[in-house]
């Protein structure tokens, strides 16, 4: 989502590495560009200017510094400054006793009305009895929209035709109160920043709801305007977090810089999908390395945990060292492999700029599911003694996978290639990590860097593996002292 | 229909005029800081890049002391705008009914409510309209667009929740063919130019209507949010490579106070504004005229 700012950032950087120390000129120089990049990227006029500000004061003050290079020393500021401006330094508390009331407010299309679904699903997930109030009585058919996602959620959706929104939403809460709801979300209808009418609706709402919580649903994709209309709601509304949406799009999503700036209200959470399970909560400090280009490899790993099941990796692993690699196993790594998202996200965490280098890279994400359809049109026996798959065989699967012959054949070569290669890794460590970095397609001018990845995220489930031993030890030890 | 307009457009010339204002207060010579002001003024009413290019020239301008006063370059400035944004484009009928629009855009941008104004500009003009909902992702979307097309009096051809859009679409081509309709409206789910799949789908939704009417569809419209930001040139750029997008629609142009990010689609990817959207109401939706669009924006400022 960023990957834009930090294109250009990538540039003005390398720039700085081919230089010395940081001189006033090189300062100058880089900042014009950063500025340039944060206009680009949606920061607001003002507000970019603000952030240069403050880290031209804090580069000067730290010229002293010896023994990292300016690039370094930039970054580091840069980065600082940028995890500053969108950080939050209070956690999102939501209350644990009588209803907690959320309302959401934001201009026509941010996507309110999907975010309540959406945040209402989270909160289900995190055993919450949410309840979603329809009060969107402006767009036509907004509340059977609500109610749709309700019923597909599993969650009580409360609408009415006939009364005020300040009204519908007071008598949530009783409702809610009643029918053992611990988290009421108003959905409010749209509306622009400069409608008086409807602002002081809204703001009529807040009176008789109470909310402990007003959220701005705000489009990432927002311009400079940002600023105007996050700053009149604010005024009337007292806003105390922003959800952002759209954010899987390829907007560079300055307007979360904007609209922290002027209000003061954190980012909450971000919208990543149309799917109701696409929202997720906001790290600052995440983002902003992202927007410096250095990746977001904790996600990546985090990602990669939950995903895959690490009993299931365990014993592919085993299965790997000591029996021959099967279609079984391949399929098992690509299915594993897609979990982990779109290919093109995955790539978006990767450091180094690489992200950035392969948007623009054709990455089939079909080449993967054509692997995966000629597999699965295997029979058993074939995908474990992969050797009896003569002609016939091969035109079967070709003809169930709707594949020519040839792609098949592909298939097949592709895969003992790897077995191959498998042989000769037997003994070696690193396993997991160069099969998969085998694996991935359209990526060949990468390998380096996602090696690199990935071996990270081994070295995470090693530890893992490795605390679990060394309990392990301990409750063996334990029990021979008894 | 120019007081709409005008109106329509206040949003955007006040929000310019206020920065030109407090720019001019500070004396009639042109000087750097002016000139730093106005870039500002220009940045903060979402023209981009372009805005840096026109300040640019406008400095180079005033050294060479083409332009020296502050009054000079307001109208250098609207000359710099009114080129950007070229002639007017209309949105015109074909001689053999029906004409077919398909309408994209990224998700919440305003198409629904866009194609509601649209059918009613042409029902207004005496035109048999047939609308398909296309956009069968979205929960109650169709629903959105019956009350619509009931309120302005077209047709609307939908489908089943979650059914194949462009099959949709084929329905909706068939049914404006054998009733003879004037024109075909498609609408289509909001998509973000980096789904690809998605992006795909609308490549076949185009295609499929061509198979029942003979180069179908006439005319793309990109419907796009006037608060976007520089992202509004992405979205340009990839709908026009996934489909043939003859034109844009700004909607929700009265709510913000800018809508500049229009002068940079038209010059750097070419697609013409055809219609803005001034207003919630089935009729705020207006023909774009550059030149009125740049005159209104500096109201007052030039002669």
């Amino acid at each position: 989502m960023f990957e834009s700012i930090n294109q250009n950032l990538q540039k003005v950087f390398a720039r700085f590495q081919r230089g010395g120390k940081l001189t006033d000129g090189n300062i100058q120089d880089g900042l014009r560009e950063i500025r340039q990049a944060l206009l680009d990227a949606d920061v607001h006029f003002k507000v970019a200017k603000d952030l240069i500000d403050e880290v031209t004061n804090r580069a000067v003050g730290e010229k002293v510094i010896e023994s990292v290079t300016p690039a370094q020393q930039i970054i580091k500021i840069f980065h600082d400054v940028l995890t500053a401006a969108m950080a939050s330094d209070k956690p999102l508390v939501i209350g644990q006793h009588g209803p907690t009331v959320i309302m959401l407010a934001g201009l026509q299309g941010s996507g309110k009305t999907t975010t309540a679904g959406k945040l209402a699903n989270l909160l289900k997930k995190r055993g919450r009895q949410p309840l979603l109030v329809a009060a969107d009585l402006q767009r036509p058919a907004a509340i059977e929209q609500l109610k749709v996602l309700g019923q597909q959620l599993g969650i009580p959706v409360l609408a009415k035709t006939g009364v005020t929104p300040p009204d519908l939403c007071a008598e949530a809460i009783p409702f809610a109160r009643a029918n053992g709801h611990d988290v009421v979300i108003l959905d409010t209808a749209g509306r622009l920043h400069i409608d008086e009418p409807l602002m002081q609706e809204v703001a009529a709402v807040k009176a008789r709801a109470k909310p402990h919580h007003v959220f701005f649903v705000c489009d990432a994709m927002t311009g400079q305007d940002a600023v105007n209309s996050a700053r009149a709601f604010h005024e009337r509304l007292a806003l105390d977090g922003v959800i952002l949406t759209k954010l899987d799009g390829d907007t560079r999503g300055g307007a979360a810089i904007s609209i922290r700036h002027v209000t003061g209200a954190p980012v909450r959470f971000v919208g990543l999908g149309e799917k109701l399970d696409q929202l997720e909560e906001f790290h600052a400090d995440r983002m902003a390395s992202r927007v410096l280009g250095m990746g977001d490899v904790v996600s990546l790993v985090e990602r990669a945990q939950s995903v895959v099941d690490e009993k299931q990796a365990e014993e592919a692993v085993t299965k790997l060292l000591t029996d021959e690699f099967t279609f079984e196993d391949f399929l098992f790594q690509l299915r594993s492999m897609k979990k982990l998202g779109p290919l093109k996200d995955v790539l978006a965490m990767l450091p180094g700029g690489l992200g950035a280098q392969l948007q623009n890279a054709p990455i089939d994400e079909k080449q993967l599911d054509r692997v995966e359809a000629v597999i699965c049109s295997m029979t058993r026996e074939e995908r474990l003694r992969p050797d009896v798959l003569d002609v016939d065989r091969r035109r079967r699967v070709a003809r169930g996978s709707g594949n020519s012959l040839d792609q098949v054949n592909a298939v097949v070569k592709q895969f003992a290639g790897m077995r191959q290669m498998m042989k000769q890794l037997k003994s070696q460590s690193g396993l997991m990590g160069k099969m998969a970095a085998r694996f991935m397609p359209g990526m060949s001018g990468a390998k380096q860097h996602k090696a690199q990845v990935i071996e990270e995220m081994r070295k995470k489930g090693d530890l893992l593996r490795a605390k679990r031993k060394m309990e392990r030890d301990r409750k063996k030890q334990n029990r021979r002292r008894r | 229909m120019f007081k709409k307009l005008f109106e329509g457009l206040k949003k955007t010339r006040d929000a310019l005029s206020l920065g030109l204002r407090t720019v001019l207060s500070i004396g009639r010579d042109l000087d750097d800081e002016t000139l730093d002001r106005l870039e500002e003024t220009l940045y903060t009413a979402d023209l981009g890049p372009s805005a840096t290019a026109m300040i640019e020239k406008a400095r180079k301008a005033y050294k060479l002391r083409e332009i020296k006063t502050t009054d000079d370059v307001m109208v250098f400035l609207r000359k710099e705008i009114e080129d950007r944004l070229g002639e007017r484009s209309e949105l015109e009928l074909r001689g053999v009914p029906p004409t077919v629009v398909l309408m994209v855009g990224v998700n919440g941008s305003g198409k629904t409510t866009t194609i509601a104004k649209l059918a009613r500009h042409f029902t207004q003009q005496g035109k048999k309209v047939v609308i398909g909902a296309g956009d069968t992702f979205r929960a109650a979307a169709a629903e959105q667009l019956q009350i619509w097309a009931d309120r302005v009096g077209a047709t609307l051809v939908r489908g089943k929740a979650g059914a194949d859009p462009a099959a949709v679409a084929f329905d909706a081509a068939e049914k404006a063919a054998t009733e003879k309709a004037d024109v075909l409206l498609v609408d289509t789910a909001g998509r973000l130019v980096t789904q690809a799949h998605l992006m795909q789908e609308l490549s076949k939704i185009s295609r499929v209507l061509g198979k029942r009417i003979p180069g179908a569809p006439h005319d793309v419209l990109l419907v796009l949010d006037a608060t976007t930001g520089q992202n509004a040139i992405q979205q340009a750029e990839k709908f026009k490579a996934a489909v043939p997008v003859t034109g844009l629609i700004v909607a929700k142009l009265d709510g913000s106070a800018k809508g500049g990010a229009v002068v940079g689609i038209r010059e750097r990817v070419g697609l013409p504004v055809k219609f803005i959207g001034v207003g919630e109401k089935a009729d705020d939706l207006e023909p774009f005229d550059p030149k009125e669009f740049a005159r209104s924006m500096f109201e007052g400022h030039t002669p």
